[in-house]
């Protein structure tokens, strides 16, 4: 069983990188002269895989990811997608916000069928209806779909905001920190829900976030970034564990522990030089 | 059923009379204590003002009240038609401002460039009162019918357009970066998420902008002879030191200026009922 899965993880050696960070710094300037946030940051992301960013607050890991989905443009390199140039956001790299980003004047339905009815207007209002249904059903929000964001709670906002980008089947989907702001149980709920999501759609991911524990069970690598000003890439890990992943059981495989905590020696020993 | 619910109070009829009464009691005490103040500093001769028991009174007066639909042509009409002339124009100068104020709002909230253009001015019209525009208007338009409708048209527009342009420019970041990613479409743009976003800020512009034309209107008619209008009537009025049939028409403008609030409150909770 878990054979068939296995090769989900792409050997990033052989196939073309979906997308291309290459040699990307940002500056913002100020008063107190030029901020550096993240400088010459190279990556490359193969379709089929989930990446997860980590590092401390402040570090630029939320400038890098808007390189990619095209709401910051990079000062120096260039973001490239399918060897195209990134040059504005769009659906093909659909953003889960941290803040959900939900329309409360529309319905959950609603919030979801705006974004599809707007990427794909072409679709028929029936094939629209069945997707949007779908997405919701799928993330557990088939009993609420009528109800408006200030009635959901933080968790099934999210999951809202969840099924409304995995139902445009973009490229790649991009989370900043799509768990920051929910409970340790309903967190753990949402981590497995988009494990599976992710599987089902056969998706790639490019995620950042401030918990170890949550990249081991969901990423294939984890990039951990350097302290800014002038943040960069530090070290990457490979997550090896098989998926479908068992949380339980990838904790006790003791190679756990050891990339735990070789995350953990990289935050804190970031803390320290600084 | 053992169990009855303990009910605080006395219920009549279902009414918790006792919750009524607090409710009711404070505001008509302090209205009675109000009414005989004033009646006995007018009894006393303190004041040449008539007291409130002049309202019936007066004869003239006490028919103006029992006979608010007469009508015997010209402008000596009852106060019904006398308040309904006056809402009428306001009802047209205040839909023409809504439309105005909204249309160009929009416009300015999203072209920087009109904004840095008009903003100064805006800034600067909307400080003129009321009252200082109606010899430009009558001026202008050299009637009383327009020159009213005008006065009330350019009091009610600035409060409209300014916060219809703050609402616009206003609109979170996070929809906006929501539009972006999706490529929404300028029309579903403008319908699913500026209007739904800017909607609380032009009501707010709304119903700042009702109150000012009500006391618009009032000021406009009063200069402007020979119209029917309650403000008009006011000033005729005052003219045959009929001071009873002022204060009688005080009543109606407060009645009809609190219900206007009431119906915008009202249409604002409905149409954004679930926000």
């Amino acid at each position: 069983m878990v054979a068939t899965q296995a090769n989900r993880s792409p050997s990033p050696s052989k196939s073309v990188p979906l997308i291309e960070i290459d040699n990307v710094t940002k500056i913002y300037p100020s008063t107190a002269g030029d901020n550096v946030v993240i400088k010459d940051i190279s990556l490359e992301i193969h379709a089929g895989e989930f990446v997860c960013v980590i590092g401390h607050s402040g570090c630029g890991k939320s400038t890098m990811l808007n390189t990619v989905s095209g709401f910051a443009t990079p000062d120096k390199g260039e973001v490239r997608k399918n060897g195209k140039k990134v040059t504005g956001p769009g659906p093909d790299r659909m953003t889960v916000f941290q803040s959900y980003s939900l329309m409360p004047w529309l319905s959950a339905y609603q919030n979801v069928y705006l974004a599809l009815d707007s990427v794909h207007p072409t679709k028929s209002k029936a094939d629209k209806d069945h997707i949007v249904r779908e997405h919701l059903t799928m993330v557990g929000l088939g009993e609420a779909m009528e109800k408006k964001p200030p009635q959901l709670s933080g968790g099934m906002r999210q999951r809202v905001a969840i099924a409304r980008a995995f139902c445009l089947y973009p490229e790649i989907l991009i989370l900043d920190e799509p768990f920051g702001a929910l409970d340790a149980i309903t967190k753990e709920e949402m981590q497995e829900e988009v494990a599976n999501i992710v599987a089902n759609h056969d998706a790639t991911v490019l995620m950042v976030t401030h918990d170890v524990d949550e990249c081991l069970f969901l990423a294939d690598r984890l990039v951990m970034m350097t302290n800014g000003p002038g943040a960069t890439i530090g070290e990457i890990l490979e997550i090896p564990f098989p998926r479908p992943r068992d949380r339980n059981q990838i904790m006790e495989d003791p190679r756990y522990y050891e990339l735990r905590n070789r995350a953990l020696d990289f935050l804190y020993s970031g803390l320290e030089i600084d | 059923m053992s169990t009855s619910l303990p009910s605080k109070g006395t219920m009549i009829g279902g009414v918790n009379v006792t919750k009524l009464m607090s409710d009711i009691a404070p505001p008509t005490i302090a209205i009675v204590i109000f009414l005989a103040v004033w009646e006995a500093l007018s009894q006393s001769g303190i004041t040449l003002l008539p007291g409130p028991s002049s309202l019936f009174t007066n004869e003239r007066t006490r028919t103006l009240i029992f006979y608010p639909f007469y009508d015997r042509g010209g402008i000596d009409k009852g106060m019904f038609w006398q308040t309904l002339a006056s809402l009428q124009r306001v009802a047209i100068s205040y839909t023409l401002a809504a439309i105005v104020g909204i249309g160009t709002g929009i416009a300015i909230g999203t072209t920087p460039l009109l904004s840095k253009a008009l903003d100064p001015l805006f800034l600067f019209l909307r400080t003129v009162p009321p009252l200082a525009w109606v010899p430009i208007s009558l001026a202008a338009l050299n009637k009383n019918e327009p020159a009213a409708l005008f006065v009330i048209f350019v009091t009610a527009v600035w409060p409209i357009l300014i916060n219809t342009a703050v609402g616009v420019r206003e609109i979170p970041d996070d929809y906006n970066n929501v539009a972006k990613v999706i490529q929404v479409s300028k029309q579903k743009y403008f319908f699913k998420i500026l209007l739904p976003s800017a909607l609380p800020y032009i009501f707010t512009g709304l119903r700042v902008a009702i109150s000012l034309s009500w006391l618009a209107i009032i000021a406009a008619e009063i200069v402007m002879s020979g119209i029917v209008g309650i403000g008009f009537f006011i000033w005729e009025a005052y003219q045959n030191n009929y001071i009873s049939e002022v204060i009688l028409a005080l009543l109606y403008i407060g009645m009809v200026g609190l219900l206007l609030d009431k119906f915008m409150e009202w249409l604002q909770a409905r149409i954004m009922k679930g926000q």
